[in-house]
């Protein structure tokens, strides 16, 4: 039997965590995420796990190296700022194919940016999370049960690939409260399974002629091979794809948005359908991959316009969309960024703006 | 009837030579931390967490489960192996770039924490497989590509002495400082070692076992005159001896 409760979106991740059978945790201090590794430090000693504070970012990042390595399920978190230190220990995790997940609750930038809610960092957190060209599964919740179900589903996805994962929320979700079902506790026996299923690759309890060598490239060669290994792995990628259409059937102006963002284009949409515009939205439920087909798919003869909802400026899903849209259609943006939030009226507004000028 | 009086340790792979340079003495530490875990029976449960550069060249010689950790984060990476597996024997291995500049916060951060791991630091005062660039226990005057005219101190400070700066904190457990230029002083750091992984092995905590070694090669000397180098300047920057020993008998 799943429970329902009231949970502010923190720590229904770091529950949700803990029930996927998360046992190791180390992070940071940093707002707006400060509530995930609070809840995992009283959390952790209540399952056998490991919670550590780590000394930075850089560490804890290295340290979610180690812990994953061993086939423990592991986790950190960050946000913005803190998140541009993982790059080091989450482009190694890719190289090494370590497990692991890592959840970024966004707040501004660039810089120090703000402790208040943005969407700033899709470029970074869908393209390049390190250095390497390497690619990651990228989760975009916009609901504290979707943050509760995705980071569950983000320990099997890092399992199944061998690759980091990344939960990519935002300052909104991460200190708001909703009523969650959350999932079931994953059993000692099964941590037990999926640990013995890893052990071929983990870092410790080998005997000599069995070692596990566990690298992140290095001396030694072969990892053009290895690269090309991992792109064979990228290419399976498209049944990962995932996204919502919500009242695209006849709908004549799109809104794009993720996340907190398409929390309140789903209001935008059903408030210009009360004034006689048809309006839809498609959301990507992750953002890597990017569901370009639900664009490229679009019948342009119908659809006049694109919305891009973003709480990030410059845009930067807008990219995404163009590339998948070619010119076949306007796209126009309704943006916030540095911690402001973008509101129902001005997305409204945008978005009759956009209509009044293309039907 | 012949009697074997010396074998090489399981703890390197077989049928395998040495690729540091002549003179250097990565080969022998690497051979006396298999002796020591073969001693103890406990090759199979030994993780080598690498460090990169000279260090990284490890993986090519060690037979037991090993990682290579970014840039100074051993010590952050054998955190997270050692507490999620317990029963592992765990050391970094790590050079004086990596361990005392780069990841320096980690070093002291994990000290400081007590964490029951093993630092091999291996103090050769240079950067050496990146050309010879100056490190943080480069001695003063000492030549190296990023200070030709020799470490003038007013302008890029002093050397850092790891053992000493780590015996400021309470919780680490052994900080010794050896070498092993003479046979004496390689069974002294085979003895290091031994003290090291036994205390782990205890639970005690935080054991660092700093080997002052030569590089001949980017010292710019040939492999005698780097002993004679190491023992005069060397030695009296970095003196061997116990730094603390929590456990030792009084």
């Amino acid at each position: 039997m799943s429970e329902r409760v009231f949970m502010k979106g923190c720590e229904a991740i770091a529950e949700a965590a803990t029930r996927a059978g998360c046992r190791f945790f180390a992070g940071y201090p940093i707002t707006p995420q400060n509530e995930i590794p609070e809840y995992f430090a009283r959390r952790m000693p209540e399952v056998g796990g490991v919670f550590v504070q780590g000394e930075s970012e850089v560490a804890s990042v290295n340290m979610l190296y180690g812990a994953a390595s061993t086939g423990t399920r592991a986790m950190s978190s960050s946000s913005s700022c803190g998140i541009s230190l993982y790059s080091e220990g989450v482009s190694y995790m890719n190289a090494a194919r370590i497990p692991a997940v890592y959840v970024n609750v966004q707040r501004g930038g660039p810089g120090i940016g703000a402790i208040q809610p943005a969407q700033q960092d899709y470029l970074q957190a869908t393209k390049a999370s390190g250095n390497g060209g390497f690619r990651m599964l990228v989760l975009a919740p916009a609901t504290v049960q979707e943050c509760v179900d995705m980071t569950y589903r983000a320990f099997d996805l890092a399992a199944k690939y061998q690759n980091p994962v990344l939960v990519l929320t935002d300052g909104v979700m991460g200190t708001m409260m909703e009523p969650v079902e959350l999932p079931p506790m994953k059993s000692d026996e099964e941590l037990a399974e999926l640990k013995a299923a890893y052990h071929y690759r983990a870092v410790v309890g080998h005997p000599l002629g069995e070692a596990v060598f566990c690298r992140p490239g290095g001396i030694g060669g072969g990892w053009e091979e290895i690269n090309k290994e991992t792109v064979k792995m990228y290419e399976t990628w498209d049944s990962e794809v995932e996204y919502e259409e919500f009242m695209m059937d006849d709908a004549e102006i799109v809104l794009a948005a993720y996340g907190i963002s398409a929390r309140i284009s789903r209001y935008v949409v059903k408030a210009l359908r009360k004034e006689g515009i048809k309006a839809g939205m498609i959301r990507p439920i992750k953002v890597s991959p990017f569901p370009y087909e639900a664009f490229d798919k679009l019948d342009f003869d119908r659809v006049k316009g694109i919305l891009n909802v973003e709480m990030s400026i410059p845009a930067q899903m807008k990219w995404d969309i163009e590339y998948a849209v070619h010119g076949r259609c306007p796209i126009a943006e309704s943006l916030r960024s540095g911690g402001e939030l973008l509101t129902n009226d001005q997305v409204l507004a945008a978005a009759r703006a956009l209509a009044k000028e293309v039907l | 009837m012949e009697k074997q009086v010396y074998k090489k340790t399981l703890g390197v792979l077989p049928n395998t030579v040495s690729g540091f340079c002549p003179g250097c003495m990565h080969s022998t530490v690497h051979k006396l931390i298999g002796e020591v875990a073969e001693d103890l029976g406990y090759l199979d449960k030994l993780v080598r967490v690498e460090g990169v550069g000279c260090c990284g060249l490890g993986q090519l010689y060690v037979s037991h489960d090993s990682t290579i950790a970014a840039h100074g984060r051993g010590c952050a990476v054998a955190t997270g192996i050692k507490r999620c597996t317990p029963e592992s024997l765990v050391y970094t291995y790590q050079g004086d770039g990596d361990l005392a500049s780069i990841g320096m916060a980690e070093t002291i951060l994990a000290a400081n924490r007590g964490e029951n791991f093993t630092v091999i630091f291996v103090n050769n005062c240079i950067y050496g497989m990146t050309g010879g660039q100056m490190a943080p226990t480069t001695l003063i005057g000492m030549k190296s590509t990023t200070t030709p005219k020799g470490r003038n101190p007013e302008e890029h400070g002093y050397p850092i002495h790891m053992c000493e700066v780590l015996n400021q904190l309470t919780a680490p457990y052994y900080l010794e400082r050896v070498s092993c230029d003479t046979p004496q002083h390689v069974i002294a750091t085979r003895k290091a070692i031994k003290k090291a992984f036994q205390y782990q092995l205890e639970g005690k905590g935080f054991s660092m076992v700093e080997i002052v070694t030569s590089c001949p090669t980017n010292w710019g000397l040939t492999p005698i005159a780097a002993l004679d180098f190491l023992r005069d300047k060397m030695f009296a920057e970095f003196p061997l001896g116990v730094i603390r020993d929590k456990g030792a008998v009084k």
